[in-house]
């Protein structure tokens, strides 16, 4: 077919029309106005919500009554300090980490793996977990897969897992997690004001949207499935404050070219071949039940943590840094506080030198803050 | 497994890491702080380190001597659209072009090869430099060869020292609310294609570097403004949004920048959503950034696009008093700040 | 949390499809797609590996769904303001006053 046709088509899925954009925001102003109160608190649990947010400016058109939390929706910054060492460890050790940009200045207990590679460690940065298989291919070394991000990411992860000709010396460690129990935990804080949730489209593409039915139940509190265009997180953004006005607690898809309400039963059906959940730390939050996907048994020959002694005690021996205690990223992710509560925001912790995740992923909510400056007036 | 020998705990930063040399704030901050220390007294007239601009000017009578220096390492050594060759002429022309200084007088070639580097390979990188030569209207006028031990540098180190004389300087520094910003060509060519060849990222599309000298283009820009141009610079490492920071930062001004008026190819903006990076951090070596009085800049404007390498010139933003230091990108949406990258960009999947 | 890009599909083979994305040509596993992909399918890529095939009639759902956002309120005086050609629809009516 020729080129100009397939450009012009896949033009229709970029969801970008400022006049659009500004119709859907004087919508959201004048819903936040018959609500009449404020501020109306809603969460996303998307990091890549956030970088569409920020990226397209859209905080700068948003009523100011309406208060939109970014949540823990962030994969990398999540990771806890301990399963960075594992991979710093077997980095050390001598394996060679591949694993995805984001998680390359995530910091550890004593060190990221960014710092390991400045000392000598091979750590290789890859777009795709298939590129894993073709690096380990490729050479004698031990490759290990530090596999991170959420659901959607996971089942890549599962489909390689499931790859029935793998090379010998590629073992996976698996940071991966697993998004629903986290929005639980986030509508049990007491100190929550969340009264609406936005949920994340890519996630719910592999899960379906009934996921979300039994939290909306239990905790009275709608949830909006969204894309990531500017004009779907608007348009999500307008259905859930609708429902909040409404007091209406059911959960809404405004992403269906995407998100059904079963979800992609086939990549559900791999990754649950593959992984468990387990409970385990999410940084900054809580310990998370459920929340961390591991791989199964059946996969332990997969499973760096199975194949290799991972002593990640002597880490620990060096201090850690004492800013750490003053990081407030928990209460952050947890849509408690903002960056701008934090003391050491902008100052002892920026990008280049960042203390908590929330400050290293490019959709880490400190980060983004610091970026683009949070809410300016531009 | 075993343990590697002289890998052992480290406290952070005390290290140079790769961030210190992707030509952001790290990079900046270690030329202040180490690297230019003893050497940052800005008391004269003359450019020189204090500055941290893209090279030195030094009054020599009523003339302008302009010196700058860039050592080049690239991987790989041959990619899409040029070789270490053509960007070692390219960068060091443009860097002395972006300060006024368009016609070169001579320019210094010091190599530095591992052993075992190919003969043939040798041949077409400086057949390249000869060609991007012409294209400059510049000559190698000195050299230095050294070769090391396989294993001690990566194929090839190109350093080139350009001096060129000029009756008047522009630094890029010098903006001022209501000068207007110009932008020759297309940004991200030249980090998208690296990138790509670098680390197989199985991307198939006209992806190429910018890569090529742009003195003769901004001449044409210097005559055509009779003195309206205030400041340039060539957005390499960090991008457009760290060249536009640091003339913001230099100049004491506000720049606001129309998104949908910046020049980006369909290919790189697709490359960029797919990678997850932003098209303001990624790396140019063809292009320049500007800044000109406003009642000069349609006729620059005009002057540029008839210069082959400066088709897609286009006017991207303004300079204001309000919010000093800053960049500020108007999406058509809403508004944000742009920032430096720190260190390089990198894939994102999340 | 997870970047999705949607393409066009060119070619299938096996398990793995060439999209292309705007001019850009990637290969993109279909391990994990939910159903059969054809050529002149969209795709969502994620991390090399497609996650959902879009239907094409879901695009124009996806619009249609923004246009029903935007009818709902346009007694709002501000969209009315923006969208002043558009005529309001009858079920504006109970969405209220922007005072109310």
């Amino acid at each position: 077919m020729p080129d100009e046709s397939v450009r012009t088509s896949a033009n229709e899925l970029k969801f970008r029309d400022p006049s659009q954009a500004r119709a859907l925001a004087d919508r959201l102003s004048g819903l936040c106005e018959e609500i009449a109160r404020e501020p109306i608190s809603v969460m996303h649990v998307c990091g890549t919500h956030e970088q569409a947010i920020a990226k397209y400016g859209l905080r700068t058109i948003l009523p100011k009554s309406l208060d939109l939390i970014m949540g823990p929706g962030c994969p990398v910054c999540v990771t806890d300090m301990p399963e960075v060492d594992e991979a710093v460890v077997l980095a050390e050790d001598g394996a060679l980490i591949a694993t995805y940009g984001d998680m390359l200045r995530v910091p550890g207990t004593a060190k990221s793996l960014a710092d390991a590679q400045a000392e000598g460690a091979r750590v290789e940065v890859v777009y795709s977990a298939a590129q894993a298989v073709e690096l380990a291919r490729s050479m004698q070394q031990e490759v290990v897969f530090f596999a991170s991000g959420f659901e959607t990411t996971a089942v890549a992860t599962a489909a390689i897992a499931l790859q029935d000709d793998l090379p010998p010396n590629l073992s996976i460690l698996s940071a991966h997690k697993y998004v629903p129990p986290a929005m639980e935990i986030v509508a049990q804080i007491p100190a929550t004001q969340v009264e609406g949730f936005l949920a994340a489209g890519h996630a719910a593409t592999i899960t379906g949207w009934g996921i979300f039915e039994p939290l909306a139940e239990r905790y009275k509190i709608p949830v909006v499935v969204a894309g990531f265009e500017p004009l779907d997180i608007l348009a999500g953004l307008v259905r859930l404050v609708e429902l909040v006005k409404d007091g209406t607690p059911a959960v809404d898809n405004m992403y269906p070219r995407c998100v059904t309400r079963e979800g992609n039963r086939v990549a559900q059906e791999q990754m649950w071949r593959v992984f468990r959940t387990v409970g385990g730390r999410w940084r900054g939050i809580a310990d998370v039940p459920d929340g961390n996907l591991r791989l199964r048994p059946e996969y332990a020959h997969l499973d760096a943590r199975v194949r290799f002694e991972i002593d990640i005690r002597r880490l620990w021996q060096l201090a850690p840094s004492a800013l750490a205690e003053k990081c407030i990223c928990g209460a952050i992710m947890s849509g408690l506080a903002s960056p701008s509560d934090c003391e050491l925001f902008g100052k002892e912790c920026d990008p280049e030198n960042p203390v908590g995740a929330c400050m290293v992923s490019s959709e880490g909510t400190c980060k983004i803050w610091y970026q683009y400056g949070g809410r300016p007036d531009l | 497994m075993m343990v590697r020998p002289g890998i052992g705990p480290q406290p952070r930063d005390e290290r140079v890491t790769l961030k210190h040399g992707a030509g952001g704030r790290a990079m900046r901050m270690l030329i202040e702080e180490t690297l230019a220390a003893g050497f940052l007294d800005g008391s004269t007239d003359e450019i020189g380190l204090a500055a941290l601009d893209d090279g030195a000017a030094l009054l020599i009578g009523d003339r302008w001597l302009v010196v700058t220096t860039d050592s080049h390492v690239i991987h790989p050594i041959f990619f899409p659209g040029g070789d270490i060759g053509r960007l070692a002429i390219a960068g060091t022309v443009n860097d002395l072009a972006v300060m006024g200084a368009t016609e070169v007088l001579g320019l210094t070639s010091a190599m530095v090869i591992e052993e075992g580097f190919l003969h043939s390979d040798l041949e077409r990188i400086q057949h390249s430099m000869q060609e991007a030569c012409r294209e400059a209207g510049a000559k190698i006028v000195t050299g230095d060869t050294k070769v090391m031990g396989r294993g001690e540098l990566d194929g090839i180190i190109i350093n080139t020292t350009g001096v060129a004389l000029a009756d008047a300087v522009v630094s890029d520094a010098g903006l001022s609310s209501g000068d207007r910003i110009l932008l020759t060509g297309p940004i991200g060519d030249h980090g998208i294609a690296l990138m790509a060849a670098r680390r197989g990222l199985g991307l198939e599309g006209d992806l190429r570097s910018d890569v090529a000298p742009l003195n003769g283009l901004i001449r044409r820009a210097l005559d055509t403004a009779k003195g309206a141009i205030t400041a340039m610079k060539d957005p390499t490492r960090g991008g457009l949004a760290s060249a536009l920071t640091e003339m913001a930062e230099k100049s004491q001004v506000g720049i606001v920048i129309e998104d949908a008026a910046v020049p980006v190819t369909p290919v790189v903006r697709s490359a960029a959503e797919i990678l997850g990076l932003d098209p303001f951090h990624i790396a140019n070596e063809g292009v320049a950034v500007i800044g000109v009085r406003p009642d000069a800049a349609d006729a620059v404007l005009a002057a540029v696009r008839a210069h082959s390498l400066g088709q897609s010139c286009a006017i991207i933003g303004t300079c204001t008093d309000e919010h000093p230091k800053r960049l500020i990108l108007d999406t058509g949406i809403g508004r944000r700040l742009v920032t430096e990258p720190e260190g390089e960009p990198l894939p994102r999947i999340c | 949390m997870c970047l999705g890009v949607p393409g066009r599909v060119l070619r299938v083979e096996g398990l793995i499809a060439t999209v292309d994305f705007w001019g850009l040509k990637r290969q993109v596993r279909l391990d994990v797609v939910d159903e059969p992909v054809q050529p002149g399918d969209y795709v969502l890529n994620h991390v090399g590996f497609a996650i959902r095939r879009i239907p094409a009639e879901e695009i124009q759902e996806t619009l249609s769904l923004y246009e029903e956002l935007l009818r709902a309120g346009e007694s709002d005086m501000m969209a009315a303001d923006v969208r002043g050609e558009i005529e309001a629809s009858p079920e504006s009516a109970d969405s209220g006053e922007p005072d109310a």
